[in-house]
């Protein structure tokens, strides 16, 4: 396996670029940032596009081996180095509990979690004007339904989404759920439960946690400013 | 106590999970539940699964959902052969790639189609409107032209040589709107060659029998009895008009 370090293509505005980042912070996996800026446009380059022809970030590029796909990522990531098995457990009832997550995530946690914030504060930043509230209201409401089924589902009574140590569950799920609060909306108000496994998520993540994610928070400063 | 899976096979995870079980021999019990007459609704399969999604799996005390979740469990449990899920680790990721992909691309582009075009004029009694049509179909063709691209390319298989759980999610997700009337291959050569790959290494037998309902559900979509099917109302509003 190369030990070439991992050259990573982020924006850390993108929620799986940001749970990518995190990771190989915390974990201290030797890396190199490549930045493309989402809003400037540059994964639309000839250069990006020939990298990867899904023009998404993150990707990453390991000794010649090019990888997409932030959950792809983790696991590889995750097998390759040396990082704590909690992460992405070898046991095999533990490890389908990460997999069911990371798989009910991509139609559920990242989307809707993602159309609130695209329609509360990339629209309106792209259009020049407000959301329409009836549809925002929807996305709202799909998203608060999401969040119960995330307690129901998943947290339960445990610590963390998949048992009782953090796992790249936690990390895809938080990174998803910090981004409304771009547009200072919090969307775990209503569950209590989730607020407190919030907490224990950023506690175990530590400084990576609250660098990565200063982005959003001075973007809701911006939001909040310019009302 | 024997392995039970949850299956509907109209439900394009439940197609792969049957094709996975049944080509490795595992043993299970096939519990079906119908998707159509609002089975995931019974107090049973809340048991199974509080979200009352199909497929999912009970193994003794162990019950899991996520096709993809539940066939890599499967992988390992009965040990299936490697190029199923491969053990090298650069292989492993691509397999990862692709079925991570897939959820904001194939399922839904895939899926919708077979709404649109047959689901709903039958629960709805209306057809739907043209624009939401062609939006529709424009994106299941953007997705299959990536998929083209960025997934074959030249290779026979998505990872490599053989089949893998790439190609099988893959193949049941793309047969979804063929079901509705809409043969995606006739166009495509590259893709139809892939598809002849997948369905020999599947074996055609087990591949036809899993898809028989699908692909039969234009005709059993005009002997449904649409007052059955009113569950889906809600849905169908909140989630495509």
């Amino acid at each position: 396996m190369s030990s070439a370090p991992v050259k990573a293509y982020l924006d850390i505005l993108s929620q799986p670029s940001r749970a990518v980042l995190i990771f190989l912070r915390h974990n201290r996996i030797p890396h190199t940032v490549q930045t493309v800026a989402l809003r400037r446009g540059e994964q639309k380059s000839a250069e990006f596009t020939r990298l990867n022809p899904m023009q998404k970030v993150p990707v990453i590029e390991h000794g010649g081996f090019v990888l997409t796909e932030s959950d792809a990522i983790l696991k590889y990531l995750a097998t390759v180095y040396d990082v704590p098995e909690h992460w992405y457990p070898r046991e095999p009832l533990q490890r389908a509990r990460v997999d069911e997550y990371t798989a009910w995530h991509h139609s559920n946690t990242r989307p809707h979690a993602a159309r609130v914030f695209f329609m509360e504060v990339l629209m309106p930043s792209m259009l020049g004007r407000p959301a329409d509230p009836a549809k925002l209201q929807k996305a709202v409401d799909e998203l608060e339904q999401t969040m119960q089924k995330l307690g129901e589902m998943f947290l339960k009574r445990q610590a963390f989404l998949c048992g009782d140590d953090i796992s790249i569950a936690d990390l895809l799920a938080i990174c998803e759920i910090m981004q409304p609060l771009g547009g200072g909306r919090d969307i775990l108000k209503n569950h209590p439960n989730l607020q407190s496994w919030r907490s224990r998520v950023q506690a175990a993540l530590g400084e990576p946690f609250i660098e990565a994610h200063g982005i959003l928070y001075r973007l809701r400063d911006k939001t909040a400013a310019r009302l | 106590m024997v392995l039970e899976i949850y299956l509907d096979l109209f439900s394009q995870p439940c197609r792969s999970v049957y094709i996975f079980a049944k080509k490795n021999g595992v043993p299970f019990e096939y519990k079906s539940v119908s998707l159509l007459a609002g089975e995931q609704y019974g107090e049973e399969f809340g048991k199974i699964n509080v979200l009352r999604k199909a497929p999912a799996i009970r193994d003794g005390d162990f019950c899991l959902a996520e096709s993809v979740a539940i066939m890599t469990y499967l992988a390992e449990k009965y040990k299936t052969p490697d190029h199923w899920f491969p053990a090298d680790l650069q292989k492993r990721a691509q397999v990862n790639e692709y079925l991570s992909w897939q959820h904001s691309a194939m399922r839904p582009h895939g899926s919708k189609i077979f709404w649109l075009k047959l689901m709903i004029p039958r629960v709805m009694g209306t057809e739907v409107p043209k624009e939401k049509m062609d939006a529709a179909l424009e994106d299941l063709d953007g997705t299959l032209k990536l998929f083209e691209e960025k997934f074959l390319q030249d290779r026979p298989f998505i990872v490599g040589d053989q089949i893998s759980l790439a190609d099988l999610v893959a193949i049941v997700e793309i047969m979804q709107p063929v079901g509705a009337g809409l043969d995606v291959f006739e166009t495509r050569p590259k893709l139809s060659a892939w598809r002849d790959r997948v369905r020999d290494a599947i074996g055609a037998e087990l591949f036809d029998e899993a898809h028989q309902g699908i692909l039969s559900s234009q005709e059993s979509a005009k002997s449904m009895d649409s007052s059955k099917l009113q569950h889906f109302k809600a849905r169908i509003l909140k989630k495509f008009l």
